[in-house]
Protein backbone atom coordinates (compact mmCIF):
# COMPACT_ATOMS: atom_id res chain seq x y z
CA UNK A 1 0.00 0.00 0.00
CA UNK A 2 1.35 3.41 -1.07
CA UNK A 3 0.27 7.26 -0.68
CA UNK A 4 -1.65 8.64 1.80
CA UNK A 5 -3.70 6.21 4.42
CA UNK A 6 -7.48 5.55 3.42
CA UNK A 7 -10.04 6.74 6.42
CA UNK A 8 -13.25 5.41 6.60
CA UNK A 9 -16.71 7.36 7.16
CA UNK A 10 -16.12 7.09 10.54
CA UNK A 11 -12.71 8.25 11.03
CA UNK A 12 -13.87 11.39 12.91
CA UNK A 13 -15.86 9.42 14.94
CA UNK A 14 -12.65 7.63 16.10
CA UNK A 15 -10.58 10.87 16.87
CA UNK A 16 -13.36 12.01 18.47
CA UNK A 17 -13.88 9.24 21.15
CA UNK A 18 -9.89 9.69 21.31
CA UNK A 19 -9.19 6.71 20.12
CA UNK A 20 -5.47 5.56 19.41
CA UNK A 21 -4.64 5.12 15.48
CA UNK A 22 -2.97 3.00 13.36
CA UNK A 23 -1.96 2.66 9.79
CA UNK A 24 -3.35 -0.71 8.90
CA UNK A 25 -3.20 -2.22 5.99
CA UNK A 26 -3.38 1.31 4.12
CA UNK A 27 -6.31 2.46 6.33
CA UNK A 28 -5.85 4.99 9.41
CA UNK A 29 -8.27 2.35 11.57
CA UNK A 30 -9.12 2.95 15.44
CA UNK A 31 -6.84 0.45 17.57
CA UNK A 32 -8.22 0.86 20.70
CA UNK A 33 -10.44 3.35 22.71
CA UNK A 34 -10.80 2.28 26.40
CA UNK A 35 -8.31 -0.35 26.36
CA UNK A 36 -7.63 -3.76 24.59
CA UNK A 37 -9.34 -5.97 28.21
CA UNK A 38 -11.99 -3.69 29.06
CA UNK A 39 -13.02 -3.75 25.48
CA UNK A 40 -13.07 -7.54 25.07
CA UNK A 41 -15.02 -7.81 28.21
CA UNK A 42 -17.62 -5.49 26.61
CA UNK A 43 -18.61 -7.68 23.78
CA UNK A 44 -18.23 -11.02 25.76
CA UNK A 45 -20.42 -10.05 28.70
CA UNK A 46 -22.76 -7.37 27.12
CA UNK A 47 -22.25 -5.66 23.33
CA UNK A 48 -19.74 -4.03 21.78
CA UNK A 49 -19.27 -1.85 18.11
CA UNK A 50 -17.22 -1.92 15.19
CA UNK A 51 -16.25 -0.01 12.51
CA UNK A 52 -15.36 -2.33 9.66
CA UNK A 53 -15.90 0.00 7.03
CA UNK A 54 -11.88 -1.28 5.39
CA UNK A 55 -13.47 -4.24 4.61
CA UNK A 56 -13.72 -5.27 1.43
CA UNK A 57 -17.47 -5.05 -0.41
CA UNK A 58 -17.94 -6.38 -3.94
CA UNK A 59 -20.98 -6.83 -5.68
CA UNK A 60 -21.03 -9.48 -8.31
CA UNK A 61 -23.69 -8.96 -11.37
CA UNK A 62 -24.86 -10.11 -14.57
CA UNK A 63 -26.48 -13.29 -16.10
CA UNK A 64 -23.39 -15.53 -16.09
CA UNK A 65 -22.13 -14.26 -12.04
CA UNK A 66 -23.28 -18.30 -10.54
CA UNK A 67 -20.69 -19.88 -12.99
CA UNK A 68 -18.19 -17.31 -12.57
CA UNK A 69 -18.49 -17.81 -8.63
CA UNK A 70 -18.74 -21.40 -8.79
CA UNK A 71 -15.63 -21.37 -10.82
CA UNK A 72 -13.75 -18.97 -8.41
CA UNK A 73 -15.13 -19.98 -4.77
CA UNK A 74 -14.94 -23.31 -2.95
CA UNK A 75 -17.82 -23.99 -1.86
CA UNK A 76 -20.81 -25.13 -4.05
CA UNK A 77 -22.64 -21.89 -4.83
CA UNK A 78 -26.05 -23.81 -5.71
CA UNK A 79 -26.55 -25.23 -2.64
CA UNK A 80 -26.66 -21.66 -0.95
CA UNK A 81 -29.90 -21.05 -0.40
CA UNK A 82 -31.34 -16.94 -1.85
CA UNK A 83 -30.34 -14.79 1.48
CA UNK A 84 -27.70 -17.13 3.70
CA UNK A 85 -24.28 -16.25 3.85
CA UNK A 86 -21.66 -18.36 3.64
CA UNK A 87 -17.54 -18.31 4.58
CA UNK A 88 -15.29 -19.68 1.63
CA UNK A 89 -11.69 -19.02 -0.07
CA UNK A 90 -10.47 -17.72 -3.39
CA UNK A 91 -7.39 -20.35 -4.04
CA UNK A 92 -4.43 -20.34 -6.16
CA UNK A 93 -3.82 -23.33 -8.49
CA UNK A 94 -1.83 -24.58 -5.96
CA UNK A 95 -4.92 -24.76 -3.28
CA UNK A 96 -3.66 -22.25 -0.97
CA UNK A 97 -5.72 -18.94 -0.34
CA UNK A 98 -5.80 -15.84 -2.11
CA UNK A 99 -8.02 -14.90 0.68
CA UNK A 100 -10.70 -16.02 2.81
CA UNK A 101 -13.81 -14.33 2.18
CA UNK A 102 -18.13 -14.66 3.01
CA UNK A 103 -20.57 -15.12 0.39
CA UNK A 104 -23.98 -13.68 0.67
CA UNK A 105 -25.98 -15.49 -1.75
CA UNK A 106 -28.47 -13.64 -4.09
CA UNK A 107 -31.02 -11.93 -3.70
CA UNK A 108 -30.68 -10.02 -6.73
CA UNK A 109 -27.03 -9.99 -7.33
CA UNK A 110 -24.66 -11.83 -4.96
CA UNK A 111 -22.21 -9.75 -2.46
CA UNK A 112 -18.61 -10.75 -1.39
CA UNK A 113 -17.27 -8.80 2.00
CA UNK A 114 -13.53 -9.54 1.62
CA UNK A 115 -10.16 -8.46 3.67
CA UNK A 116 -9.22 -5.13 3.92
CA UNK A 117 -5.60 -6.20 2.72
CA UNK A 118 -6.47 -8.24 0.16
CA UNK A 119 -9.04 -6.12 -1.71
CA UNK A 120 -7.37 -4.50 -4.24
CA UNK A 121 -5.44 -8.15 -5.40
CA UNK A 122 -8.64 -9.82 -5.36
CA UNK A 123 -10.45 -7.40 -8.02
CA UNK A 124 -7.68 -8.22 -9.83
CA UNK A 125 -7.75 -11.98 -9.52
CA UNK A 126 -11.43 -11.71 -9.59
CA UNK A 127 -11.28 -9.46 -13.35
CA UNK A 128 -8.59 -12.10 -14.79
CA UNK A 129 -10.59 -15.08 -14.41
CA UNK A 130 -14.07 -13.01 -16.03
CA UNK A 131 -16.15 -15.05 -18.48
CA UNK A 132 -19.59 -14.31 -19.88
CA UNK A 133 -21.94 -11.59 -18.93
CA UNK A 134 -20.36 -10.47 -14.94
CA UNK A 135 -19.69 -6.81 -13.39
CA UNK A 136 -17.71 -6.56 -10.27
CA UNK A 137 -18.70 -3.69 -8.98
CA UNK A 138 -16.45 -2.62 -5.82
CA UNK A 139 -18.87 -0.45 -3.07
CA UNK A 140 -15.82 -0.54 -0.90
CA UNK A 141 -15.74 3.27 -0.69
CA UNK A 142 -19.62 3.88 -1.18
CA UNK A 143 -20.86 2.28 2.21
CA UNK A 144 -19.83 1.80 5.77
CA UNK A 145 -19.77 -1.24 7.83
CA UNK A 146 -20.51 -1.08 11.25
CA UNK A 147 -21.06 -4.50 13.79
CA UNK A 148 -22.81 -4.75 16.90
CA UNK A 149 -21.25 -8.05 18.88
CA UNK A 150 -22.23 -9.57 22.17
CA UNK A 151 -25.00 -11.45 23.64
CA UNK A 152 -27.20 -8.12 24.12
CA UNK A 153 -26.75 -7.51 20.11
CA UNK A 154 -30.58 -8.44 19.41
CA UNK A 155 -32.01 -5.92 22.01
CA UNK A 156 -28.95 -3.11 21.24
CA UNK A 157 -30.54 -2.99 17.35
CA UNK A 158 -33.32 -3.03 18.22
CA UNK A 159 -33.45 0.19 20.62
CA UNK A 160 -30.87 1.83 18.46
CA UNK A 161 -32.11 1.47 14.83
CA UNK A 162 -35.85 0.94 15.75
CA UNK A 163 -35.46 -2.74 13.48
CA UNK A 164 -36.59 -6.12 14.89
CA UNK A 165 -33.63 -8.84 13.90
CA UNK A 166 -34.25 -11.40 16.12
CA UNK A 167 -35.89 -13.78 13.67
CA UNK A 168 -32.45 -13.61 11.69
CA UNK A 169 -30.71 -16.99 11.56
CA UNK A 170 -27.08 -17.17 12.19
CA UNK A 171 -25.37 -16.18 8.98
CA UNK A 172 -28.25 -15.53 7.40
CA UNK A 173 -29.07 -11.60 5.70
CA UNK A 174 -31.85 -9.42 4.88
CA UNK A 175 -32.76 -6.03 4.29
CA UNK A 176 -34.82 -4.67 7.28
CA UNK A 177 -35.84 -0.75 6.63
CA UNK A 178 -32.97 0.91 5.55
CA UNK A 179 -30.46 -1.28 6.47
CA UNK A 180 -28.58 -4.19 4.89
CA UNK A 181 -28.19 -6.22 7.51
CA UNK A 182 -26.27 -10.17 8.61
CA UNK A 183 -25.74 -11.93 11.22
CA UNK A 184 -22.24 -12.75 11.28
CA UNK A 185 -18.84 -11.61 13.28
CA UNK A 186 -15.18 -12.53 14.18
CA UNK A 187 -15.72 -12.48 17.80
CA UNK A 188 -17.14 -15.97 18.72
CA UNK A 189 -20.55 -13.79 19.97
CA UNK A 190 -23.89 -13.18 18.63
CA UNK A 191 -24.07 -9.92 16.42
CA UNK A 192 -24.60 -7.95 13.33
CA UNK A 193 -22.67 -6.44 10.83
CA UNK A 194 -24.93 -4.00 8.90
CA UNK A 195 -23.74 -1.76 5.85
CA UNK A 196 -24.81 2.11 5.89
CA UNK A 197 -24.59 4.45 3.15
CA UNK A 198 -21.31 6.41 3.80
CA UNK A 199 -23.52 9.94 4.11
CA UNK A 200 -25.24 8.24 7.33
CA UNK A 201 -22.91 6.65 9.34
CA UNK A 202 -21.67 8.80 11.95
CA UNK A 203 -25.30 9.59 12.51
CA UNK A 204 -25.62 6.17 13.06
CA UNK A 205 -22.46 5.28 14.80
CA UNK A 206 -23.23 7.74 17.16
CA UNK A 207 -26.64 6.67 17.84
CA UNK A 208 -25.06 3.34 19.45
CA UNK A 209 -22.54 5.26 21.36
CA UNK A 210 -25.47 7.60 22.79
CA UNK A 211 -26.37 4.18 23.63
CA UNK A 212 -23.54 3.22 25.88
CA UNK A 213 -22.09 0.85 23.18
CA UNK A 214 -18.67 0.46 23.68
CA UNK A 215 -16.72 0.97 21.05
CA UNK A 216 -14.30 -1.82 20.30
CA UNK A 217 -10.81 -1.11 18.35
CA UNK A 218 -8.66 -3.89 16.17
CA UNK A 219 -6.82 -4.88 19.21
CA UNK A 220 -9.58 -6.11 21.30
CA UNK A 221 -10.82 -7.27 17.65
CA UNK A 222 -8.28 -9.45 17.11
CA UNK A 223 -7.77 -11.41 20.93
CA UNK A 224 -11.45 -12.07 20.10
CA UNK A 225 -11.22 -13.41 17.46
CA UNK A 226 -8.19 -15.71 18.01
CA UNK A 227 -10.04 -17.18 21.87
CA UNK A 228 -12.13 -17.97 19.60
CA UNK A 229 -9.94 -19.56 16.96
CA UNK A 230 -11.19 -17.64 13.84
CA UNK A 231 -8.21 -17.36 11.51
CA UNK A 232 -6.50 -14.42 10.20
CA UNK A 233 -5.68 -13.91 6.69
CA UNK A 234 -1.42 -13.02 6.80
CA UNK A 235 -1.28 -14.82 9.98
CA UNK A 236 -2.95 -18.34 10.29
CA UNK A 237 -3.83 -18.16 6.60
CA UNK A 238 -1.86 -17.34 3.62
CA UNK A 239 -0.25 -18.46 0.05
CA UNK A 240 1.70 -21.17 1.71
CA UNK A 241 -0.92 -22.56 3.52
CA UNK A 242 -4.21 -25.14 2.47
CA UNK A 243 -7.98 -24.52 3.32
CA UNK A 244 -7.26 -28.37 4.90
CA UNK A 245 -4.55 -28.00 6.86
CA UNK A 246 -6.15 -25.31 8.73
CA UNK A 247 -9.24 -27.24 9.48
CA UNK A 248 -11.64 -25.45 7.29
CA UNK A 249 -13.01 -28.31 5.30
CA UNK A 250 -16.78 -26.87 5.73
CA UNK A 251 -16.14 -24.19 3.72
CA UNK A 252 -14.22 -26.38 0.71
CA UNK A 253 -16.54 -28.69 -1.43
CA UNK A 254 -14.21 -31.22 -2.81
CA UNK A 255 -16.81 -33.01 -4.88
CA UNK A 256 -18.49 -30.01 -6.01
CA UNK A 257 -18.16 -28.79 -9.84
CA UNK A 258 -15.04 -27.58 -11.11
CA UNK A 259 -13.04 -24.69 -9.00
CA UNK A 260 -9.71 -23.18 -9.13
CA UNK A 261 -7.35 -24.89 -6.91
CA UNK A 262 -10.02 -28.05 -6.19
CA UNK A 263 -7.15 -30.55 -8.56
CA UNK A 264 -3.78 -29.79 -6.16
CA UNK A 265 -5.95 -29.88 -2.88
CA UNK A 266 -7.53 -33.19 -4.21
CA UNK A 267 -3.97 -34.36 -4.92
CA UNK A 268 -2.63 -33.42 -1.62
CA UNK A 269 -4.70 -35.64 0.54
CA UNK A 270 -4.96 -35.47 3.95
CA UNK A 271 -2.58 -33.02 5.21
CA UNK A 272 0.81 -33.61 6.97
CA UNK A 273 0.08 -30.73 9.35
CA UNK A 274 -2.44 -29.02 11.25
CA UNK A 275 -3.62 -25.67 12.59
CA UNK A 276 -3.55 -26.48 16.64
CA UNK A 277 -4.40 -24.72 19.58
CA UNK A 278 -2.15 -23.97 22.45
CA UNK A 279 -2.13 -22.48 26.11
CA UNK A 280 0.91 -21.24 27.42
CA UNK A 281 1.76 -22.55 31.22
CA UNK A 282 3.58 -18.70 31.55
CA UNK A 283 1.92 -15.47 31.10
CA UNK A 284 4.32 -14.31 28.32
CA UNK A 285 2.99 -13.84 25.41
CA UNK A 286 3.64 -16.43 22.27
CA UNK A 287 3.35 -14.03 19.45
CA UNK A 288 3.46 -14.47 15.21
CA UNK A 289 6.85 -15.94 13.95
CA UNK A 290 7.75 -17.62 17.23
CA UNK A 291 9.25 -21.29 16.71
CA UNK A 292 7.39 -24.17 18.72
CA UNK A 293 9.60 -27.39 19.45
CA UNK A 294 8.85 -30.96 20.12
CA UNK A 295 11.09 -32.73 22.40
CA UNK A 296 13.81 -30.52 21.66
CA UNK A 297 13.62 -30.32 17.83
CA UNK A 298 11.59 -27.52 15.82
CA UNK A 299 7.74 -28.34 14.90
CA UNK A 300 6.19 -25.15 13.66
CA UNK A 301 5.29 -21.89 13.96
CA UNK A 302 3.18 -19.78 15.94
CA UNK A 303 1.05 -17.94 13.43
CA UNK A 304 -1.22 -16.10 15.85
CA UNK A 305 -0.59 -15.49 19.77
CA UNK A 306 -1.95 -13.67 22.39
CA UNK A 307 -3.34 -13.04 25.82
CA UNK A 308 -7.01 -14.47 26.49
CA UNK A 309 -8.70 -12.14 28.62
CA UNK A 310 -11.42 -14.76 29.39
CA UNK A 311 -9.09 -17.63 29.94
CA UNK A 312 -6.53 -15.70 31.53
CA UNK A 313 -3.86 -17.58 29.84
CA UNK A 314 -1.65 -16.66 27.13
CA UNK A 315 -2.70 -18.83 23.64
CA UNK A 316 -1.96 -19.43 20.16
CA UNK A 317 -2.49 -21.05 16.82
CA UNK A 318 1.04 -22.69 14.97
CA UNK A 319 0.74 -25.48 12.47
CA UNK A 320 2.17 -28.66 13.87
CA UNK A 321 2.94 -31.97 12.43
CA UNK A 322 -0.59 -34.15 12.22
CA UNK A 323 0.98 -36.39 14.97
CA UNK A 324 0.92 -33.62 17.12
CA UNK A 325 -2.60 -32.43 16.90
CA UNK A 326 -3.94 -34.73 19.85
CA UNK A 327 -4.73 -32.76 22.76
CA UNK A 328 -2.42 -32.68 25.77
CA UNK A 329 0.45 -32.83 23.44
CA UNK A 330 3.22 -30.78 25.56
CA UNK A 331 5.49 -28.77 23.34
CA UNK A 332 7.63 -25.68 23.90
CA UNK A 333 7.73 -22.12 21.96
CA UNK A 334 10.68 -20.33 21.83
CA UNK A 335 9.79 -16.53 23.73
CA UNK A 336 12.85 -14.35 22.89
CA UNK A 337 14.77 -17.18 23.39
CA UNK A 338 13.66 -19.28 26.67
CA UNK A 339 11.87 -22.06 26.15
CA UNK A 340 8.64 -21.74 27.71
CA UNK A 341 5.98 -25.15 28.02
CA UNK A 342 2.82 -25.49 26.69
CA UNK A 343 -0.02 -27.63 25.39
CA UNK A 344 -2.02 -28.66 22.23
CA UNK A 345 -5.73 -27.85 23.42
CA UNK A 346 -8.79 -28.13 21.54
CA UNK A 347 -9.68 -25.16 19.38
CA UNK A 348 -11.61 -22.91 20.04
CA UNK A 349 -10.45 -21.75 22.78
CA UNK A 350 -13.74 -20.22 23.80
CA UNK A 351 -17.15 -20.85 22.80
CA UNK A 352 -19.95 -19.05 23.92
CA UNK A 353 -23.31 -20.44 25.66
CA UNK A 354 -25.75 -20.62 22.86
CA UNK A 355 -29.25 -19.69 24.48
CA UNK B 1 1.56 13.07 39.74
CA UNK B 2 5.41 12.96 38.63
CA UNK B 3 7.48 13.09 41.75
CA UNK B 4 9.82 16.66 41.86
CA UNK B 5 12.85 15.15 43.49
CA UNK B 6 12.77 11.69 41.42
CA UNK B 7 15.41 11.58 38.81
CA UNK B 8 14.15 9.67 35.39
CA UNK B 9 15.53 7.77 32.40
CA UNK B 10 15.27 8.14 28.39
CA UNK B 11 13.38 4.53 28.71
CA UNK B 12 10.66 5.89 31.09
CA UNK B 13 12.38 4.45 34.48
CA UNK B 14 12.03 6.54 37.66
CA UNK B 15 14.84 6.69 40.31
CA UNK B 16 14.45 7.72 43.75
CA UNK B 17 17.70 7.78 45.51
CA UNK B 18 18.13 7.61 48.63
CA UNK B 19 21.69 9.61 49.96
CA UNK B 20 21.82 7.89 53.59
CA UNK B 21 21.36 4.44 52.58
CA UNK B 22 22.84 4.93 49.08
CA UNK B 23 20.44 2.92 48.08
CA UNK B 24 18.19 3.34 45.01
CA UNK B 25 14.35 2.62 44.00
CA UNK B 26 13.60 2.19 40.47
CA UNK B 27 10.48 2.23 38.54
CA UNK B 28 8.76 2.61 35.55
CA UNK B 29 6.94 6.39 35.11
CA UNK B 30 3.08 6.72 34.40
CA UNK B 31 3.68 7.29 31.05
CA UNK B 32 5.37 3.95 30.17
CA UNK B 33 2.58 2.17 31.85
CA UNK B 34 0.01 4.40 29.60
CA UNK B 35 1.66 3.71 26.51
CA UNK B 36 2.31 -0.26 26.99
CA UNK B 37 -1.36 -0.68 28.44
CA UNK B 38 -3.28 -3.75 29.48
CA UNK B 39 -0.48 -4.87 31.32
CA UNK B 40 -0.04 -8.87 31.56
CA UNK B 41 3.48 -10.07 32.81
CA UNK B 42 6.08 -8.53 34.15
CA UNK B 43 10.01 -10.61 34.23
CA UNK B 44 11.84 -9.34 37.39
CA UNK B 45 15.56 -9.85 38.38
CA UNK B 46 16.63 -11.87 41.39
CA UNK B 47 18.23 -10.00 44.89
CA UNK B 48 21.82 -9.98 44.14
CA UNK B 49 21.92 -9.59 40.39
CA UNK B 50 24.31 -7.37 39.47
CA UNK B 51 23.05 -4.57 36.76
CA UNK B 52 24.40 -2.60 34.49
CA UNK B 53 23.37 1.24 33.53
CA UNK B 54 21.76 1.15 29.55
CA UNK B 55 21.18 -2.89 29.99
CA UNK B 56 17.87 -4.92 30.79
CA UNK B 57 17.22 -5.96 33.81
CA UNK B 58 13.74 -7.38 33.01
CA UNK B 59 10.88 -7.37 30.54
CA UNK B 60 7.28 -5.82 30.72
CA UNK B 61 4.75 -7.20 28.33
CA UNK B 62 1.21 -6.31 27.56
CA UNK B 63 -1.74 -7.77 25.25
CA UNK B 64 -0.17 -5.61 22.44
CA UNK B 65 3.69 -4.91 23.17
CA UNK B 66 6.95 -6.14 25.02
CA UNK B 67 9.25 -3.64 26.34
CA UNK B 68 12.57 -4.10 28.21
CA UNK B 69 13.14 -2.74 31.40
CA UNK B 70 16.19 -0.76 31.39
CA UNK B 71 18.53 -0.24 34.06
CA UNK B 72 19.49 3.08 34.79
CA UNK B 73 21.85 2.81 37.17
CA UNK B 74 25.21 -0.01 37.37
CA UNK B 75 25.12 -1.66 40.92
CA UNK B 76 23.72 -4.95 42.73
CA UNK B 77 20.05 -5.45 43.24
CA UNK B 78 19.03 -5.79 47.09
CA UNK B 79 15.37 -5.98 47.10
CA UNK B 80 12.67 -6.53 44.14
CA UNK B 81 9.29 -6.00 44.41
CA UNK B 82 7.26 -9.51 44.76
CA UNK B 83 3.88 -8.00 44.95
CA UNK B 84 3.51 -6.20 42.26
CA UNK B 85 3.80 -9.21 39.62
CA UNK B 86 0.68 -10.76 40.99
CA UNK B 87 -1.07 -7.29 41.09
CA UNK B 88 0.16 -5.29 37.63
CA UNK B 89 -2.84 -2.68 38.44
CA UNK B 90 -0.49 -0.97 41.15
CA UNK B 91 1.41 -0.04 38.43
CA UNK B 92 -1.15 1.77 36.96
CA UNK B 93 -2.88 3.03 40.13
CA UNK B 94 0.85 4.43 42.10
CA UNK B 95 3.58 3.84 39.48
CA UNK B 96 6.19 5.75 41.45
CA UNK B 97 5.11 4.89 45.06
CA UNK B 98 3.84 1.02 45.30
CA UNK B 99 4.47 0.15 41.68
CA UNK B 100 8.47 0.38 42.68
CA UNK B 101 10.28 -2.55 40.99
CA UNK B 102 13.67 -3.10 42.21
CA UNK B 103 15.73 -1.68 44.83
CA UNK B 104 19.61 -1.14 43.87
CA UNK B 105 22.98 -0.55 45.80
CA UNK B 106 24.60 1.47 43.35
CA UNK B 107 28.17 1.42 42.49
CA UNK B 108 28.98 4.95 41.03
CA UNK B 109 26.41 6.96 42.31
CA UNK B 110 28.12 9.83 40.12
CA UNK B 111 25.52 7.83 37.05
CA UNK B 112 22.76 9.49 38.40
CA UNK B 113 23.91 12.61 37.44
CA UNK B 114 23.50 11.33 34.23
CA UNK B 115 20.04 11.05 34.16
CA UNK B 116 16.94 13.81 33.74
CA UNK B 117 14.79 15.89 36.40
CA UNK B 118 11.68 15.80 36.53
CA UNK B 119 11.54 18.88 34.23
CA UNK B 120 13.84 17.69 31.98
CA UNK B 121 11.66 14.37 31.37
CA UNK B 122 8.82 16.20 30.78
CA UNK B 123 10.23 18.44 28.15
CA UNK B 124 11.91 15.11 26.55
CA UNK B 125 8.17 13.39 26.23
CA UNK B 126 6.71 16.71 24.80
CA UNK B 127 9.87 16.34 22.07
CA UNK B 128 9.34 13.38 21.55
CA UNK B 129 5.46 13.57 21.13
CA UNK B 130 5.73 16.22 18.52
CA UNK B 131 8.64 14.07 16.54
CA UNK B 132 6.23 11.31 16.78
CA UNK B 133 3.44 14.05 14.89
CA UNK B 134 6.04 15.20 12.60
CA UNK B 135 6.61 11.45 12.03
CA UNK B 136 2.84 10.74 11.64
CA UNK B 137 2.30 13.35 9.02
CA UNK B 138 5.31 11.89 6.70
CA UNK B 139 4.69 8.08 7.25
CA UNK B 140 3.70 6.15 3.75
CA UNK B 141 4.72 2.70 4.06
CA UNK B 142 5.10 2.85 7.57
CA UNK B 143 2.64 -0.70 7.77
CA UNK B 144 2.80 -1.27 11.82
CA UNK B 145 -0.10 -4.06 12.01
CA UNK B 146 1.96 -6.80 12.70
CA UNK B 147 1.40 -7.06 16.48
CA UNK B 148 -2.12 -6.77 15.75
CA UNK B 149 -5.08 -7.96 13.90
Amino acid sequence: MSGKPLRTPLYGAHVKLKARMVDFHGWEMPIQYAGIIEEHTAVRTRVGLFDLSHMGRVRIQGRDRRAFLQKILTINVDKVPEGKCRYTFFLTEKGTPIDDLILYAGGPDDFLVVNASNRERDLEWMKSHLSGDVKIVDETLETALIAVQGPRSVETVKAVLGIDPSGMGYYTFATLGEFFVSRTGYTGEDGFEIIVPAARSVEIWEKFIDHHVAPIGLGARDTLRTEAAMPLYGNDLDEATTPLEAGLTFAVDLDKPEFIGQTALKAAGAPGRRLVGLVMESKRIPRQGFEVFHEGKKAGVITSGTWSPVLERSIAMAYLPTALREPGTAVEIDVRGRREKASVVKLPFYRRKKS
Amino acid sequence: MRPDDYKYSESHEWIKYNEKKKEATVGITDYAVKQLADLVHIDLPKVGDNIEQGAPFGEIESVKTVADLVSPLTGKIIEVNKEVGGDLDTLKEEPFEDGWLIKIKPSDPAELESLMTKKEYEEFLEASEEDKEDKDDKKDEDVDEDDFV
